[in-house]
């Protein structure tokens, strides 16, 4: 696999500095991070980006872009980076979300979904879950957390280099920025919107695929049906023996769905 | 000087080996509670409030917790009102409401109908709540600042300034503010600012006038903190002196110094006070400033591994238990009497601790934390307020009176001139040592 080289580069969009990793050529696949903040330039990252150019924004308030104090909603933010595209004319690009970033990728497509060309979700938050309930971030040390979102450690080799792989002050620091700002937007209801099943009735053409691993112990696979009733046309594919991170525990498979998905 | 008693109101049957396995005292489940040995608890320390009264103690002082074994009082405003009820003389000083997890209007309500009823006799406190309440009442911590500083003015403004009115601001909306139910005490209560050394809040205590409460922190930072709070004064335009500031301090009394310790140990039953909460209840995401975050990941980083030990990795999991009492009993609690973090002997042998403190930080407040915790008998806890009324406090007012610590009943916290240099005075003795 050849060497894909990224760049970190802040601008100025919309009316706050964001900082924004940048990697690969090709037409543009948006990536909306995680609740903890961006977990790093992975292996899946590193294939895609061969052929296809990846724009990893960092989400303001969550350990590099500063904070936007206006936003108080996943609604509000997703505005926000709806108003970035214009402005950096990624307007037409792909989108995926992972987690939280997924639950921002459904606001998005909620509120304007012809801003993307397809949508990608893996095990997004945003839709309370018919049975179970997402994982709660804020009562448990955040490595309990991060070691609860795969389904067998021993077998992800990815997992130990997640989030630079040791909780250094810095780290802990940039945990707290995280999952302050996760707070912020998503405290009450938990991790969640109870309108977005409603408001995503507007997405009607645009080409959707949710991956969510059986064995999620961070978001509840129950989920899966409501947003895969609620977009029309979407394809679901449910992925065994799999955790909350599809992306480095069945790298594999993954990668094939994402890109029969985007092609 | 204004010298009241406190202590936590613990559950005391909550079994230490389910709170040394947990790490903490948060969290611990409630299955453990036995409502009725619990109803006869808050009826024991009720009691112990009245004989207070008796024994001559100024005030009897209160805090709030919730879900938590380490205090049972998660409704003080209840037991306060019972107290302005059964008291007659005593000062009730609630040490403190915190503000962001409760509702400011029902708030206002119910510390002003303490106040009627018990005669203008309430001291009201305000407080952020530690990081667990946040937990406990599910209120977002990533504005417990805001909301605190909010729900503070709103309270005054319900307070005094005459309604209806109507409120819109950033975290609260009332539409009929116009409560039936206002202080005797004008413009309102007396108030005293509890804290943990935050700087935040001695300047907060400082910019309105409150009395500082340091509780039980170190002499030196909290000097540093009284500093702060007469630097702001001068600022603002006043000299501060005892009178605004008080200090709380573990103390335990028993005819001999020997059964002082045996009772002095219920002091780290379960952990004691650092077994409050595991870390990660008590510094949940944006309970902290940034700067308070960073301070906080620095101070608290293995320097070997340079591992964030604050993360709370290794919390509540694989405890030796009899290990961990034995440390409690042997090492933590030495600590504790090394740094005077509790004080503990006859009246004769604690006396002079107290002297070393009264002459550092010059208090106008102090408060007794009492013993608590653990198999203390409603018996051993009557002793040793009593040995403490008749044979410590009135050595105590003594030295106040030759210090000169007057506490904010006798001289109103703000209402001293500067110097006409300008120049503020000291207000605490950073020169005296080791007592």
């Amino acid at each position: 696999m050849a060497k894909v080289d990224w760049q970190q580069k802040t601008i100025t969009a919309a009316g706050a500095e964001l900082s924004y990793l940048k990697g690969g050529k090709g037409k543009p696949l948006l990536v909306l991070h995680e609740e903890l903040g961006n977990p790093g330039w992975l292996a899946w990252q590193r294939k895609l980006a061969e052929d296809r150019k990846l724009i990893v924004p960092l989400h303001p308030g969550f350990g590099v872009s500063p904070r936007i104090d206006w936003m108080r909603t996943i609604g509000d933010l997703a505005n926000y980076y709806a108003q970035v595209m214009v402005e950096q004319d990624w307007v037409g690009a792909d989108v995926i979300g992972f987690s939280l970033g997924g639950w921002i990728a459904a606001e998005m497509a909620a509120q304007n979904p012809g801003q993307f060309a397809s949508l990608t979700l893996v095990a997004p938050f945003g839709i309370k879950p018919p049975r179970g309930m997402i994982r709660d971030i804020y009562e448990v040390p955040t490595e309990d957390y991060v070691a609860a979102s795969v389904k067998d450690i021993a077998a992800t080799p990815e997992f130990a280099g997640l989030f630079g792989g040791a909780m250094t002050p810095e780290q802990f620091e940039r945990f707290q920025d995280a999952t302050a700002e996760s707070a912020r937007l998503a405290w009450q209801p938990y991790m969640s919107n109870p309108a977005l099943g409603n408001r995503l009735g507007l997405v009607r053409k645009l080409p959707t695929l949710i991956v969510w691993g059986e064995d999620d112990a961070i978001a509840p696979v129950s989920a899966a049906a409501l947003f895969h009733a609620a977009i029309r046309g979407s394809k679901l594919a449910l992925i065994k023996d799999c955790g909350h991170r599809p992306e480095i525990e069945q790298t594999g498979k993954f990668l094939k769905k994402l890109k029969a998905h985007l092609s | 000087m204004h010298i009241t008693t406190f202590t936590e109101r613990p559950y005391a049957d909550v079994p230490e080996d389910e709170v040394i396995k947990n790490a903490s005292f948060f969290g611990v489940s409630n299955r453990f509670l036995d409502p009725v040995k619990g109803g006869a608890l808050f009826n024991r320390y009720l009691d112990e409030k009245l004989y207070a009264e008796e024994l001559g103690f100024d005030g009897v002082m209160l805090n709030e917790h919730h879900a938590n074994p380490f205090t049972m009082g998660a409704v003080m405003d209840v037991e306060a009102a019972i107290l302005a009820r059964i008291t007659k003389r005593v000062k009730i000083a609630l040490m403190g409401n915190p503000l962001p997890v409760a509702d400011p209007l029902r708030l206002a309500e119910e510390l002003a109908t303490i106040d009627m009823i018990s005669g203008g006799r309430l001291i009201t406190g305000w407080v952020r709540g530690a990081g667990c309440e946040q937990i406990a009442n599910n209120i977002n911590p990533t504005y417990n600042r805001e909301r605190f500083d909010e729900a503070h003015d709103f309270i005054i403004k319900a307070w005094t300034q005459d309604g209806p009115w109507r409120y819109e601001g950033k975290h609260y909306e009332y539409r009929h503010v116009n409560p039936w139910l206002k202080p005797i005490q004008k413009p309102f209560p007396q108030t005293w600012i509890p804290s943990l050394v935050s700087p935040e809040t001695a300047v907060f205590a400082a910019k309105n006038r409150y009395t500082y409460i340091a509780l039980a922190t170190f002499l030196p930072p909290t000097m540093e903190m009284w500093n702060l709070y007469a630097d702001t004064a001068a600022a603002e335009g006043y000299q501060a002196g005892p009178e605004c500031f008080g200090y709380l301090q573990k103390i335990v009394c028993a005819d001999t110094d020997a059964e002082a310790h045996e009772l002095g140990k219920n002091y780290v039953f379960g952990g004691g006070q650092p077994a409050f909460a595991r870390p990660e209840w008590m510094f949940p995401a944006g309970y902290n400033s940034k700067a308070a975050t960073k301070r906080l990941a620095y101070a608290l980083t293995d320097p070997e591994t340079n591992e964030a030990v604050v993360s709370g990795k290794h919390a509540g999991s694989g405890i030796d238990v009899a290990a961990t009492r034995k440390y409690n009993n042997e090492v933590l609690y030495e600590n504790l009497l090394r740094n005077r973090q509790i004080i503990v002997g006859t009246p004769e042998s604690v006396l002079p601790k107290i002297r070393h403190i009264l002459e550092t930080l010059r208090p106008g407040v102090f408060s007794i934390w009492h013993i608590e915790g653990g198999p203390t008998t409603h018996q051993q806890s009557m002793n040793s307020m009593k040995l403490l009324a008749e044979n410590v406090l009135p050595k105590m007012r003594e030295w106040a009176r030759e210090l000169d610590l007057p506490g904010p009943d006798e001289v109103q916290p703000g209402s001293r001139k500067l110097p006409p240099s300008g120049q503020r005075d000291p207000v605490c003795d950073a020169g005296v040592r080791a007592a």
